[in-house]
C-alpha cells in the first residue's frame, strides 16, 4: 500500500500532452466530467494540431488538454500548469515552458526512445529524463506502455488495439492522485464500446490498472484533495462552447415558435454547431451543408424568406465569402444569424488557434455602408445567451445580426447553470397578416417603432412583392435610383441597427466601481483571463475596474458615461487593435491598446503584468 | 367545403412596375409566355415565387405580380434551394442567364441540379452578359470578338444541356424566345416534372449580340437546322421534312426519307440518358464534319429520383414523428449535478 500523504489544494491546473493519436483529448474531457461531477469549478483549454494525423512523434503533432479545476472560482484554464503529463518526448518539448518550476511531470518513458527523440528532433545524448536538465522538476517515469502491454497480455487483442488503452492508464492514475471517483469514465467505457466488449474489458483494466499503479507503488509521496466550489445552488452540467450555441439556437427557435434553418460548409472551429446542431432535426432543426459557404449563406436567406429562423455559419475565411450575401440580407431587411466562430488568420492562417481579428470584418467587411448588429460571446456559457440573443434581435427588428465567438471558448469547457426554458426571454415573431382584394397594397418597406419592416411570406394570400439587393424605395420597396432615397435608406438602415441599442441591457462592471484610475475594457473570449488579472491587481490595492463588452454594435446607452469616468481606459485584444479604434473614433477617448497576436489566450500574469506597467 | 380558385389571367400575373429591356430584347417574348402559362396551372397567386440572379434577364421577377426576389449574382438557385427545402409546398422559379448560371453560379447551379429539388429554372441563354454591356460569355463561342475580346475569345464554350446531363439534372430542354408556343409547351412541361427541371432558352440580345441564333429562327434555314424531339416520336427534320436521323451505334448519321422509312429513324425516347446525351452534342457549326440540326424540346426526363425537399423533409418527418423535443432536457444534457 502507498504511504502517501494527502494534501489540500485550492487549485490545480494539470496539462495532458501526447500526440494527437494518443487520446489526450479524451483523457483530458473524461476527468473534466468527474472534476464537474465533484463540484469543482473549472475551465478547460483544448490545444490540438490542425492536421487530423500529424505526422507520429513530431512537434507539429502534440495535441495538448488542460484543464483548471478548484475549489474557488475558476475563470480560465490557467496560465501554467502544476502537473503536465506527457506521452512523448515531443510532448514534453512542446509543453515544458508552460509548466510551473518544481511542478510534477509525468512521463511516458516508452515515448523518449531513441525513434521519439530523433522525432522530435532532441540529439540522443540529451534525454532529458536522463541527463538532469529536468532537476528542478517533480520528475515521474513511469513505461506506460509496457505496463499496460502487461495488464492486456492475454486480452487477445492486437499491439495496436493494446496501445490505444494508454490514455486510460494515465487517467486511472490522475483520478488516484486527486481522490476522484471513476464512475463516470467506467460508464462512459461501457458505452462507447458496448459492441466490442474485448475493447471494453481492456480500457476498463487499464484504467483500473492506473488507479492501482499511484496505490501500490512508493512513487507520489502526496495524493491532493480538491474541495468543491462554492457556488451558486443549482443544477449543473458542464458545456462546451459550441454546444452552448448550439442550444442557444435551439432555444431560440423553441421560444420564437419557429422552425430553425442553418445552412453551413464546414470549417474549423465551427464545424461542431452543425454536428449539434443535426443531432437535434426533432426540434424542428433544419441543417442544411452546402456546396460552399455562398450557398450556405443563400440558402438560408432563402429560408428565412420562408419564415424560418435562419443561421449561417463559419470562421473567418467562409465570412468573407459570405459579405456579398450579408450586404443582401441588409438590403432584403430580413432575419438572418451568423455566427463567425473566429481563428488565427488571415486567409487560412492557424485554422485551430484562437483570435479575436475578425471585428472588423464583422463591422466594415463589406460593400457599401452595410451596418449589421454584432454581439459577442465572453465564454463558453456564454455562447449559449448570446447566441439566443442573435437571434432575438434579428427576429425582432428584421436585421442580419452577427454572433461572434472564438476558436478558445468554442473548444473550451466549464460548468452550466443552465437555465429553464420557461425563464428564457420571449421572442415575438409576427408575420404579416393576409390582405383580401379591397385591402390597400401590401407596403413590404412600411416601418414599425424598431424600423423594422414585415415579414411577409409567400404563400400569403394578397402580400405578392419583389424584394431584391437594388436599392429600393422606402416604403413600397419599389427600385428606386432617387439620390435622395438613397441616402434616405442608408441612414434608416444605420438607425434601424442604432435603435436596437433600446432593447438591449445597460452595460455593467464585472469588476471594480464605475470610476477610477484604469478601466480594463475587454470583449469576446479573453473574459477570464481579464478578470482573473482584475481580480489579482484589485487585490493588491491597485485601484482598477474591468467591463466586458457582449454587445458591440451598437454599444450599450451608457458605455461612453462608463468610459468617462476612468482616467485610463485600456482595451485588451487577441488581435492588432480593433475594439480599440472603434471605441477611440466613437467616444474621443485616448483608449490604450493591449495586443496579442500568436493565436493564444491571453495569460492573466501577462494582462497583470501589463496594467502595472501602464499604470506605473 | 369546396374552394374554387378564381381563373387567373395573364394580367393577374404582371406587376404595376415598367418593363425596362431594350426593344426587341428576347426577354419580353420569355416573360409573356410565363404569364400565359401561370394562369392554366390551377394555383393560386401567392404560391409562385421567382427568385432571380443578376443580369438583364434577371430583372424578370420585377414584372410579374408573384413573390420575388432579385438576388445577387449566380446564387439564385442557393436561395431557392433554401427557400424550397423550408417551404416545399410553394412554386419556385428561378430565372437565370448564362453568365448567371454557367459562370458566376456554375458551382451552385451543378449543385442543385445533382440535388434535384423541385424547382423550375429558366436559363436564359443570349450567350452574351447583357447587362454589363457585351462582353462574351460562357455560352460565347469559341473566337467572339467582344469588348473585353478583341482579337476573339479563346474560351471553348459550356454547353448548358451537356452540362446538366453531366450534373444529373432529372429534366432538361431547350426552347427559344421566337417560338412563343413551342416555348409555352416546354415550360409547362418543365412546370410539371416533380424535381429540377432545366429549360434552355435560346433568347436574342438584339443589342450586344443579335442573331445569336438566327439560323433557328429566320424562315429559310429554320427548318435545316432545327430538329424538334417529341416522345416516342422519329427525329425528322429538313426544309421539307425530308431528312431524319439514325443511330449507327452510337453514331448518329443523317439519313434521306427518300432511302429510309420513317420506322428505321432514330425515335425520341426522353427516359434514355445515353441518347439524351448523344442529343446534346448534335454540332451546329456548319464546317464540322459531325454537324447535325440542333435539337429542340425535351432531352431527357427521370421521374424516379427523389426530389431533394422530399428527403430533406422525410428525414425531418421522421425526427418529428414523436412531437416536438423536450428543451428542457436537451439543455439539461445526460450527466448534471446539484450545488446545494
Ligand atoms: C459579384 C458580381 N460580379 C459582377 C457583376 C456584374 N454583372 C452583372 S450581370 C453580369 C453578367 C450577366 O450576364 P448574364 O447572366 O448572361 O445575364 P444577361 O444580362 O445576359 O441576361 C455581370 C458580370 C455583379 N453584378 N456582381
Ligand atoms: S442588353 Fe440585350 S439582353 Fe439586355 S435588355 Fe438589352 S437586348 Fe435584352
Ligand atoms: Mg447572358
Amino acid at each position: 500500500m502507498s504511504s502517501s500523504v494527502d494534501k489540500e489544494l485550492e487549485s490545480v491546473v494539470i496539462r495532458f500532452a501526447g500526440d494527437s493519436g494518443d487520446g489526450m483529448q479524451l483523457t483530458g474531457t473524461q476527468f473534466t466530467n468527474a472534476a464537474a461531477l465533484f463540484g469543482n469549478d473549472l475551465a478547460t483549454f483544448p490545444d490540438f494540431p490542425a492536421e487530423i494525423r500529424a505526422p507520429i512523434g513530431t512537434l507539429a503533432g502534440v495535441s495538448g488538454f488542460q484543464i483548471h479545476f478548484g475549489s474557488t472560482k475558476i475563470n480560465t484554464p490557467g496560465d501554467m500548469s502544476d502537473v503536465l503529463v506527457v506521452m512523448n518526448v515531443a510532448a514534453l518539448k512542446a509543453n515544458l515552458k508552460g509548466l510551473v518550476k518544481g511542478g510534477v511531470i509525468i512521463a511516458n518513458s516508452d515515448g523518449f526512445d531513441s525513434k521519439n527523440m530523433r522525432l522530435a528532433n532532441v540529439p540522443e545524448d540529451q534525454n532529458p529524463l536522463t541527463d538532469g536538465s529536468l532537476a528542478e522538476y517533480d520528475l515521474k517515469v513511469i513505461d506506460v506502455t509496457k505496463i499496460t502491454r502487461a495488464a492486456l497480455a492475454d486480452s487477445g487483442l492486437g499491439t495496436k488495439e493494446i496501445d490505444r488503452c494508454k490514455n486510460m492508464f494515465v487517467l486511472g492514475l490522475i483520478y488516484w492522485m486527486y481522490h476522484r471517483s471513476m464512475d463516470s469514465s467506467i460508464e462512459f467505457i461501457k458505452s462507447k464500446f458496448k459492441k466490442n466488449e474485448a475493447v471494453m474489458t481492456a480500457n476498463l483494466k487499464v484504467l483500473q490498472a492506473g488507479w492501482s499503479y499511484g496505490e501500490t507503488t512508493e512513487m507520489f509521496a502526496n495524493r491532493y484533495t480538491v474541495a468543491p466550489a462554492k457556488m451558486n445552488a443549482g443544477v449543473y452540467r458542464s458545456i462546451m462552447g459550441n454546444q452552448a450555441a448550439a442550444l442557444g439556437l435551439v432555444s431560440a427557435s423553441v421560444k420564437s415558435g419557429l422552425p430553425l434553418f442553418y445552412g453551413t460548409y464546414p470549417i474549423t472551429p465551427a464545424s461542431d454547431i452543425l454536428h449539434e446542431l443535426s443531432r437535434h432535426k426533432n426540434f424542428n432543426i433544419k441543417t442544411f451543408q452546402a456546396e460552399d459557404e455562398i450557398a450556405a449563406i443563400c440558402s438560408s436567406i432563402g429560408a428565412s424568406f420562408g419564415g424560418n429562423l435562419a443561421i449561417t455559419g463559419s470562421s473567418g475565411p467562409g465570412i468573407a465569402l459570405k459579405g456579398e450575401a450579408i450586404g443582401l440580407a441588409t438590403m432584403l431587411e430580413l432575419p438572418l444569424v451568423i455566427v463567425n466562430v473566429q481563428r488565427a488568420g488571415p486567409s487560412t492562417g492557424l485554422p485551430t488557434k484562437t483570435e479575436q481579428a475578425d471585428l472588423m470584418q464583422a463591422y466594415f467587411g463589406r460593400n457599401g455602408e452595410c451596418p449589421v448588429v454584432i454581439v459577442a460571446a465572453q465564454s463558453p456559457v456564454d455562447c449559449f445567451n448570446m447566441a439566443y440573443e442573435a437571434c432575438r434581435i434579428a427576429l425582432e427588428h428584421m436585421i442580419p445580426v452577427f454572433f461572434l465567438s472564438d476558436g478558445y471558448i468554442a473548444n473550451g469547457s466549464e460548468p452550466w447553470l443552465f437555465p429553464q426554458t420557461k425563464d428564457l426571454q420571449d421572442i415575438k415573431v409576427e408575420f404579416a397578416p393576409e390582405r383580401g382584394n379591397n385591402d390597400d397594397k401590401f407596403m413590404p418597406y412600411l416601418r414599425d417603432e424598431k424600423l423594422s419592416r414585415p415579414w411577409a411570406l409567400p404563400g400569403t394570400k394578397g402580400l405578392e412583392h419583389r424584394i431584391g439587393g437594388l436599392e429600393k424605395q422606402n416604403v413600397t420597396g419599389n427600385i428606386s435610383y432617387d439620390p435622395n432615397n438613397h441616402e434616405q435608406m442608408v441612414l434608416l438602415r444605420q438607425e434601424k441597427v442604432d435603435r436596437v441599442a433600446d432593447y438591449i441591457p445597460l452595460q455593467t462592471m464585472d469588476n471594480g466601481p464605475e470610476t477610477g484610475d484604469l478601466l480594463i475594457l475587454g470583449w469576446g473570449g479573453t473574459y477570464g483571463a481579464l478578470k482573473t488579472a482584475t481580480a489579482i491587481l484589485r487585490g493588491e490595492g491597485l485601484n482598477v475596474s474591468h467591463a466586458h463588452l457582449r454587445y458591440i454594435n451598437p454599444f450599450p446607452k451608457n458605455l461612453g458615461e462608463i468610459l468617462k469616468g476612468f482616467k485610463t481606459v485600456v482595451v485588451p485584444e487577441l488581435n492588432n487593435g480593433q475594439l480599440v479604434k472603434i471605441i477611440r473614433d466613437k467616444y474621443f477617448i485616448d483608449a490604450i491598446p493591449y495586443n496579442k497576436i500568436q493565436g493564444l489566450p491571453f495569460m492573466s500574469t501577462e494582462v497583470v503584468n501589463k496594467i502595472k506597467e501602464i499604470l506605473a | 367545403m369546396e374552394t374554387t380558385i378564381e381563373k387567373l389571367t395573364s394580367k393577374d400575373f404582371a406587376s404595376d412596375q415598367e418593363v425596362r429591356w431594350c426593344p426587341g430584347c428576347g426577354d419580353y417574348s420569355i416573360l409573356k409566355q410565363v404569364q400565359t402559362v401561370l394562369p392554366d396551372l390551377g394555383r393560386p397567386k401567392e404560391e409562385f415565387v421567382f427568385i432571380s440572379g443578376i443580369g438583364c434577364s434577371s430583372r424578370f421577377p420585377y414584372y410579374m405580380d408573384t413573390f420575388g426576389m432579385h438576388s445577387i449574382h449566380g446564387r439564385a438557385t442557393a436561395i431557392a434551394t433554401g427557400l424550397k427545402a423550408t417551404r416545399p409546398e410553394l412554386s419556385v422559379w428561378i430565372i437565370t442567364g448564362d453568365g448567371d448560371s454557367m459562370s458566376i453560379g456554375g458551382n451552385h447551379f451543378i449543385h442543385m441540379l445533382r440535388r434535384n429539388p423541385d424547382v423550375n429554372v429558366l436559363l436564359f441563354n443570349n450567350q452574351i452578359y447583357g447587362l454589363t454591356k457585351g462582353q462574351y460569355s460562357p455560352t460565347s463561342e469559341q473566337g467572339k470578338v467582344t469588348k473585353s475580346t478583341p482579337m476573339g475569345s479563346v474560351d471553348y464554350p459550356f454547353n448548358p444541356i451537356a452540362l446538366a446531363l453531366g450534373a444529373d439534372a432529372t429534366f432538361v430542354a431547350r426552347t427559344l424566345d421566337r417560338d412563343p408556343k413551342h416555348q409555352q409547351a416546354v415550360i409547362k412541361r418543365g412546370y410539371e416534372h416533380k424535381g429540377t427541371s432545366m429549360v434552355e432558352i435560346y433568347q436574342n440580345c438584339n443589342v450586344f449580340n443579335d442573331g445569336a441564333f438566327e439560323v433557328y429562327t429566320e424562315k429559310g434555314s429554320k427548318k435545316e437546322n432545327i430538329l424538334l424531339m417529341e416522345n416516342g416520336k422519329p427525329l425528322i427534320f429538313g426544309a421539307n421534312d425530308d431528312k431524319g436521323i439514325m443511330l449507327d451505334g452510337f453514331k448518329p448519321i443523317i439519313v434521306n426519307l427518300a432511302d429510309v422509312s420513317a420506322n428505321d429513324l432514330w425515335i425520341h425516347d426522353e427516359t434514355d440518358l445515353v441518347k439524351a446525351t448523344i442529343l446534346s452534342r448534335f454540332y451546329d457549326d456548319p464546317t464540322h464534319p459531325d454537324h447535325k440540326p440542333r435539337p429542340f424540346g425535351v432531352f431527357y426526363v427521370n421521374s424516379n429520383k427523389n426530389t431533394f425537399d422530399e428527403l430533406f423533409n422525410n428525414q425531418m418527418d421522421a425526427a418529428m414523428a414523436k412531437g416536438l423535443g423536450d428543451l428542457d432536457k436537451l439543455i439539461a444534457g445526460n450527466e448534471t449535478w446539484v450545488v446545494n
